[in-house]
């Protein structure tokens, strides 16, 4: 499903640069939750925003589903991202004056499916927001919140979720909520890469990757 | 859950973002309006000025075809009272006596006045051959004017025109107003002529000149009495002048029919004067309407003057201030064009949504800007003096469908830069600065 080798990335930094990922190598199968746990600033995000194919890295290489969404020109890559990516981010970023159902739907602005309105009423059922179908995001709890980013990322039935902190803003009841909803997407068949400095979160994962200074210190 | 959503497209992404920053969208809107209005209030005013040089003009115009047509009524009065302007005389009349004198000496053969009104290329309209000496009338002892005439001589190539001047029949005569007051002669009375007993028709009336001491017969008796048979002292010929054509060419025209059988004279009277003054006042009419449509026209063109700054001021302030409310919306829209960006929307899709909203305010705003610039057009041409028969008449279709198409695309052009920079913000980025 995803396939990572030997990605390193710098970023310039003032005079001095950084290396947020230096020469890590990892595989997501799917079924299969992996974790990636470190503490802040370590590389995780980068990590994340590189395999979703939206950072290419200073070297290594990238594949999603074996293909390498930086030898793609930006539409296909965009293309790609769409069909077989979902992202989850710790701020939810949803957008604020679409309604839940709205936002739900947003993904079918990239790619458009037959299914797109069924599977988006299947969703909001499945995440318990059906009574919140035309509230904005203002007017959301965070859980609800994530749960609406959870059942966007889930629209157009990705390959894989990549989730950056995504239960860092949610009480200890949405949070467990929110590991379970990823737990059921991997026994569908489904892979995550979630990245966490919490360890109840990396807790789900049936494989935890650590992270410091952007290498992999443990697997 | 029974309902079945729609999917998400652009056009209600881009409803739904108007409703959410609804003071955004205004300003936009508001710009485009003001724009817009201030164009079409500008061409409005151009337009009931237009309609107002054109009315103008033609109050005018018909003012001035009345008063012509008044003077050429007169004209024709004059010309049914014998106002002739060209005297025909005997190549022979030494012009000296005959100013003298008032009389033509000389004769000539009464067939030139034949010829005449046989050509085709004459442009006279009146011939009248006379036959006309001073002499003593014996019976009375006292001097008069003897004047035979046959009445007009119809012209063969011409239009018919009614007679000036009818024949005296055989046997009758026409009588001066003094000779017949002084004589105490009366229509239908006979007179003594040299020996004949001639019926009185009709007195003339008073006119103050030599005309109340002549004696008035048919040509044939007229060249009798006087000894003259066959020929004639002069042939009196009206050239009219609404064939546009000088009485001096008129003159050199019979001079050159008749080859120099004959002298010409043009002779001023009250009908030359009244058709100079007529083509006068036609003349004057023309360059009074051409100094009006001129000092109209220098009014347009200070007005167009303005518009000429006033349009292309308002529609770069619009242009500008369309295109930071753009860039400001780009930018407040940032984390919501990345994670569209991130679940796959392409960069062109993210242009065309700023396109399109930048279209909806262009559209909106040319279409209330329509409204408020007529409105603003009219409300000042009422207050002016710019009039126009009804309001209706300002409104410009044309117009309108300019600026419903003008204004979007010159929305969508000041949007180019910011909605470019949309399309191409780096969702990486974004997403990690949040």
């Amino acid at each position: 499903m995803l396939e990572i080798h030997n990605l390193s990335k710098r970023y310039a930094h003032g005079d001095e640069p950084v290396d947020a990922v230096v020469d890590v190598s990892l595989s997501v199968t799917p079924g299969e939750f992996v974790g990636v746990q470190g503490p802040s600033g370590c590389g995780k995000s980068t990590l994340l925003l590189a395999a979703g194919g939206l950072l290419a890295g200073d070297s290594g290489h990238v594949l999603l589903d074996g293909q390498d969404p930086y030898e793609l020109d930006p539409d296909a890559r965009a293309a790609l991202r769409a069909r077989r990516v979902g992202f989850v981010f710790q701020q939810f970023h949803l957008v604020p004056y679409l309604s839940v159902l709205d936002n739900v739907l947003s993904p079918s602005l990239a790619l458009k499916t037959d299914g797109a309105a069924g599977r988006a009423k299947m969703l909001i059922e499945h995440f318990g927001l059906t009574h919140r179908l035309h509230h904005k995001p203002g007017e959301l709890s965070t859980g609800e919140r994530q749960r609406t980013a959870l059942a966007r990322a889930l629209l157009n039935e990705p390959g894989i979720i990549l989730a950056d902190e995504p239960t860092g803003n949610l009480d200890a009841d949405s949070a467990r909520a929110v590991l379970e909803y990823l737990t059921e997407f991997t026994r569908d068949g489904g892979a995550v890469l979630l990245v966490t400095h919490d360890d109840r979160a990396s807790g789900y994962a049936q494989r935890t990757v650590r992270m410091r200074a952007g290498r992999i210190v443990e697997e | 859950m029974t309902f079945l959503p729609k999917p998400m497209t652009v056009w209600r992404l881009i409803a739904k973002e108007i409703l959410h920053r609804k003071l955004n969208f205004a300003l936009g809107v508001f710009s485009v309006m003001a724009a817009s209005g201030v164009v079409v209030a500008q061409f409005t005013l151009l337009r009931a000025h237009d309609l107002s040089t054109e009315r103008i003009l033609h109050v005018k115009q018909k003012e001035a075809e009345l008063r012509l047509a008044k003077m050429e009524d007169d004209y024709r009065k004059y010309m049914k009272e014998l106002g002739f302007n060209l005297l025909i005389l005997p190549k022979e009349q030494d012009l000296t006596e005959f100013w003298q004198s008032g009389f033509a000496s000389e004769t000539m053969p009464e067939s030139v006045v034949t010829a005449l009104a046989n050509s085709e290329k004459i442009v006279v309209r009146h011939l009248l051959p006379i036959v006309q000496q001073r002499i003593e009338w014996p019976e009375q002892k006292r001097r008069i004017i003897l004047m035979g005439t046959r009445g007009e001589v119809p012209l063969v190539y011409r239009k018919p025109l009614e007679p000036m001047l009818l024949a005296v029949p055989p046997g009758k005569c026409v009588v001066g107003y003094e000779l017949a007051r002084d004589l105490a002669i009366k229509p239908g009375q006979n007179i003594m002529l040299r020996g004949n007993s001639i019926e009185v028709q009709y007195i003339r009336p008073e006119r103050g000149t030599a005309e109340d001491a002549t004696i008035w017969v048919g040509l044939a008796a007229g060249q009798k009495l006087l000894g003259l048979e066959g020929r004639i002292n002069a042939i009196e010929a009206l050239k009219c002048h609404c064939e546009g054509v000088p009485a001096e060419q008129t003159r050199e025209e019979v001079m050159r029919i008749l080859a120099g059988q004959v002298k010409v004279v043009l002779r001023e009277n009250k009908v030359t004067l009244r058709a100079k003054a007529r083509d006068r006042a036609k003349v004057e009419h023309v360059q009074a309407m051409v100094a009006e449509r001129a000092s109209r026209d220098r009014l347009k063109q200070a007005r167009e003057s303005l518009a000429g700054v006033i349009v292309p001021a308002v529609l770069v302030a619009a242009a500008v201030w369309i295109g930071l409310l753009t860039l400001s919306n780009v930018r407040e829209r940032a984390t919501e064009i990345g994670i569209l960006r991130a679940i796959g929307v392409r960069g062109r899709k993210i242009v065309g949504v700023f396109f399109i909203r930048a279209m909806v305010i262009g559209l909106l705003g040319a279409a209330l800007g329509y409204a408020v610039g007529l409105t603003i057009g009219i409300t000042v041409q009422r207050s002016s003096s710019l009039r126009v028969e009804s309001a209706g008449e300002l409104f410009d279709p044309l117009l309108m469908v300019i600026v419903l198409v003008a204004a979007p695309l010159l929305a969508m052009l000041a949007s180019w830069a910011p909605a470019m920079l949309a399309g191409r913000q780096d969702p990486a980025v974004i997403l990690a600065r949040e």
